[in-house]
């Protein structure tokens, strides 16, 4: 019996047999009787193009695999793959405890945080997800289970790696110490791309969570204008009234949403609203939820773009390539792109993952109704400024790459690509990302 | 793989000098396709289609060389996104009416040759679990005409295979497009006057890529002839074998 499969995007999806394993023992069974085409690992499914796909292949839910500890005299959580982070924010905040790197949404896997190496809004000072993980337990083509830490290059291959060296089936990290379950946060309005941009190369050193949402819609002067938030753990005095971290049952988008409803128009209104909403400048105390996951208020969100659903676009290009993120926003400001969320962000040090996507520079990332007229070719014209500039595109969003500009953007591919082969010659952990990508 | 945006990396192109085909596999090039297959009668020097090609030798009357030029293709460029079965040959009711064993031929051709070479990739696409069979048939085949009735007759049979294989393949991941242009003038066409609602292989070639991304399962070239044919079948036989054409 096969399940059509796609990412969160809702893009281009494939059948393939899916089966859920409760223990290691039944996952490496899995892995050995992996069928011509191949296994590769899923989790929450929250990667917007085909990673977590496998036509004609087995896929590996791994979200049975749920078990997880807390060492709290060294901060550190040991946790099978499957774990999301929601649950171990659940547990671990009221512990007085913070997960080290949340992206924008909590419901992703412990697992994929590490296939992904994962970014939030602290990159631009604690890095990527797998900067902070000690160990790594991989189930390999083999049917080993190999133990590996910081060094080990298979552990550079696996971070990042999007799940094809083997199934992640736990990791070891890191976690941040929190006194309160609140954020206090800085929000403040900007009048256009630069403003924007200095503000944040400004001030970015003085907080330890930093972002900025862009009205894409806005022209001529007001391009690049946004809402520039800038947030840190907030200490117990300046709290008055403390909530405890219990994000409540989300809002649930409508089952079936015709086509067209999130377009040119309504997004337009959409961005216009979302901008003068925000105080010019403002500081106030938020719960944690709503500071780093505002999307996962409304469950199935991602449905809301309708039966043809959408892609992401996330790129980074280098400290000294901002001209190449200008043109690229002032392309997409001319061409009225009808992105609902946008947003900006300076990265820190990367991770070490070899095909891991964060590098120090700039990062966008917008979402895009698919079905949108001319949009292939002005993404591919994206790509080749964002290579030219010695950037790249982020895996765990894109849905339609090509095998060319993928070996441009990452330098380390080739050597990605003999690690892999060691560990997994004949090729066993494949998705449809990368045959797409030829990884 | 198909991407988000419906562009496609592999294509084998099973006639290789079809013009319609070629016209196509330039356009899904244009759309970022790196890897060509084409499968052509006797073998040739790959043309520079701007990305990867391979020439593999296919004779579309070699019904048990098809299974070898499918195992070529996949081994070539691995996954086959998209199929194109586009070979085929005209010929004129005169020249048939004279020689019936070049009818059965062409009809061996046009239609059996296609039923294999449809299987196989059927079986290809399926183990996959995705992938895109286009079938070039005609309207020449949505009701056959006296002018042309075996060539008609093979497009019939072509159609109706088409048809149940792309229902047999529903669930699997793989499809089948069916194209029905009306008159195309090019190379086969040469020297006959065109009929109305022509077109040209380009624009077939566009109808076909459109489709494709839009992941339709059939498309009539130019389109008005969809609802041209629906009329057209319920017209009575002594005025349909009236037409003059």
């Amino acid at each position: 019996m096969s399940t059509f499969l796609t990412g969160w995007g809702c893009t281009a999806p494939t059948p393939a047999r899916l089966a859920r394993p409760r223990s290691v023992g039944h996952l490496r069974e899995l892995v050995a009787s992996a069928p011509r085409r191949g296994v590769v690992a899923r989790g929450l499914g929250r990667s917007y193009g085909d990673a977590a796909q496998n036509a004609g292949g087995l896929v590996v839910d791994c979200t049975g695999l749920d078990a997880w500890t807390f060492d709290e005299g060294g901060g550190l959580v040991t946790a099978s793959g499957g774990v999301s982070l929601h649950t171990l924010m659940t547990a671990l905040i009221p512990r007085g405890w913070f997960v080290p790197v949340s992206p924008g949404t909590r419901h992703v896997t412990v697992g994929g945080a590490v296939a992904a190496d994962v970014h939030g809004k602290n990159h631009h000072r604690d890095s990527s997800f797998g900067a902070h993980v000690r160990s790594l337990t991989l189930v390999t083509a083999g049917g080993e289970v190999l133990t590996l830490r910081p060094g080990h290059p298979l552990f550079s291959a696996t971070v990042g790696g999007m799940g094809l060296t083997g199934v992640i089936a736990e990791a070891t990290f890191g976690c941040v110490p929190i006194e309160t379950s609140m954020m206090r946060v800085d929000v403040r309005r900007t009048a256009d791309l630069d403003e924007t941009m200095a503000a944040m190369a400004d001030t970015d050193g003085r907080h330890r969570y930093t972002v900025a949402w862009i009205d894409l819609m806005a022209r001529g002067r007001r391009m690049g204008r946004g809402v520039l938030t800038r947030g840190d753990h907030a200490a117990p005095a300046e709290v008055k009234e403390a909530s405890p971290f219990a994000p409540g049952v989300p809002a649930r988008a409508p089952a079936w949403v015709p086509g067209g409803l999130l377009n040119g128009l309504s997004l337009r209104a959409f961005n216009e609203v979302w901008y003068r909403k925000a105080p010019r400048r403002r500081t106030l105390t938020q719960g944690i939820a709503p500071f780093f996951h505002p999307l996962d208020g409304v469950e199935g969100w991602n449905r809301m773009y309708g039966p043809r659903g959408f892609v992401q676009y996330q790129f980074v290009v280098p400290f000294g390539a901002e001209e190449t993120l200008r043109g690229i926003v002032a392309t997409l400001s001319e061409h009225g792109s009808p992105s609902f969320l946008t947003v900006l962000k300076r990265f820190g040090p990367g991770s070490g993952g070899l095909l891991s996507f964060p590098m120090p520079g700039w990062t966008l990332a917008l979402d895009l109704p698919a079905g949108g007229r001319g949009l292939s070719g002005l993404l591919r014209g994206f790509d080749r400024r964002v290579a030219g500039a010695g950037g790249r595109v982020y895996l765990a969003k894109d849905a339609r790459l090509g095998a060319a500009m993928m070996a441009e953007m990452y330098p380390e591919l080739e050597r990605w690509r003999r690690i892999r082969d060691e560990a997994d010659p004949a090729g066993l952990f494949r998705s449809d990302l990368a045959r797409r990508l030829r990884l | 793989m198909k991407n988000a945006l419906g562009g496609v990396d592999s294509v084998l192109l099973l006639g290789g000098r079809s013009e319609i085909g070629l016209e196509i596999v330039r356009l899904l090039v244009g759309l970022g396709a790196g890897r060509v297959v084409l499968a052509v009668r006797g073998g040739a020097d790959p043309p520079d289609l701007g990305a990867e090609v391979h020439v593999v030798p296919f004779d579309a009357l070699d019904v048990h060389g098809h299974g070898a030029v499918f195992a070529k293709a996949t081994e070539l460029v691995g996954d086959l996104d998209v199929v194109i079965s586009a070979f085929g040959v005209l010929g004129t009711q005169e020249r048939y009416d004279a020689d019936p064993a070049a009818a059965a031929e062409a009809v061996a051709v046009n239609y059996g040759a296609h039923v294999s070479v449809g299987l196989h990739a059927a079986r290809v696409l399926r183990e996959q679990g995705h992938g895109t069979l286009v079938v070039l048939s005609s309207v020449a085949g949505a009701r056959v005409r006296k002018a042309n009735f075996v060539y008609g007759s093979a497009k019939a049979g072509l159609d109706g295979f088409a048809q149940g294989l792309g229902d047999a393949l529903h669930g699997s991941g793989a499809r089948v497009l069916v194209v029905r242009p009306g008159f195309v003038i090019g190379r086969m066409t040469k020297g006959l006057a065109p009929a109305p609602m022509s077109s040209t292989p380009r624009q077939v070639a566009l109808a076909t890529v459109a489709a494709l991304r839009a992941g339709a399962s059939s498309v009539w070239v130019p389109r008005a002839l969809g609802p041209a044919f629906r009329v057209l079948r319920l017209l009575p036989r002594p005025l349909w074998r009236r037409l003059p054409r």
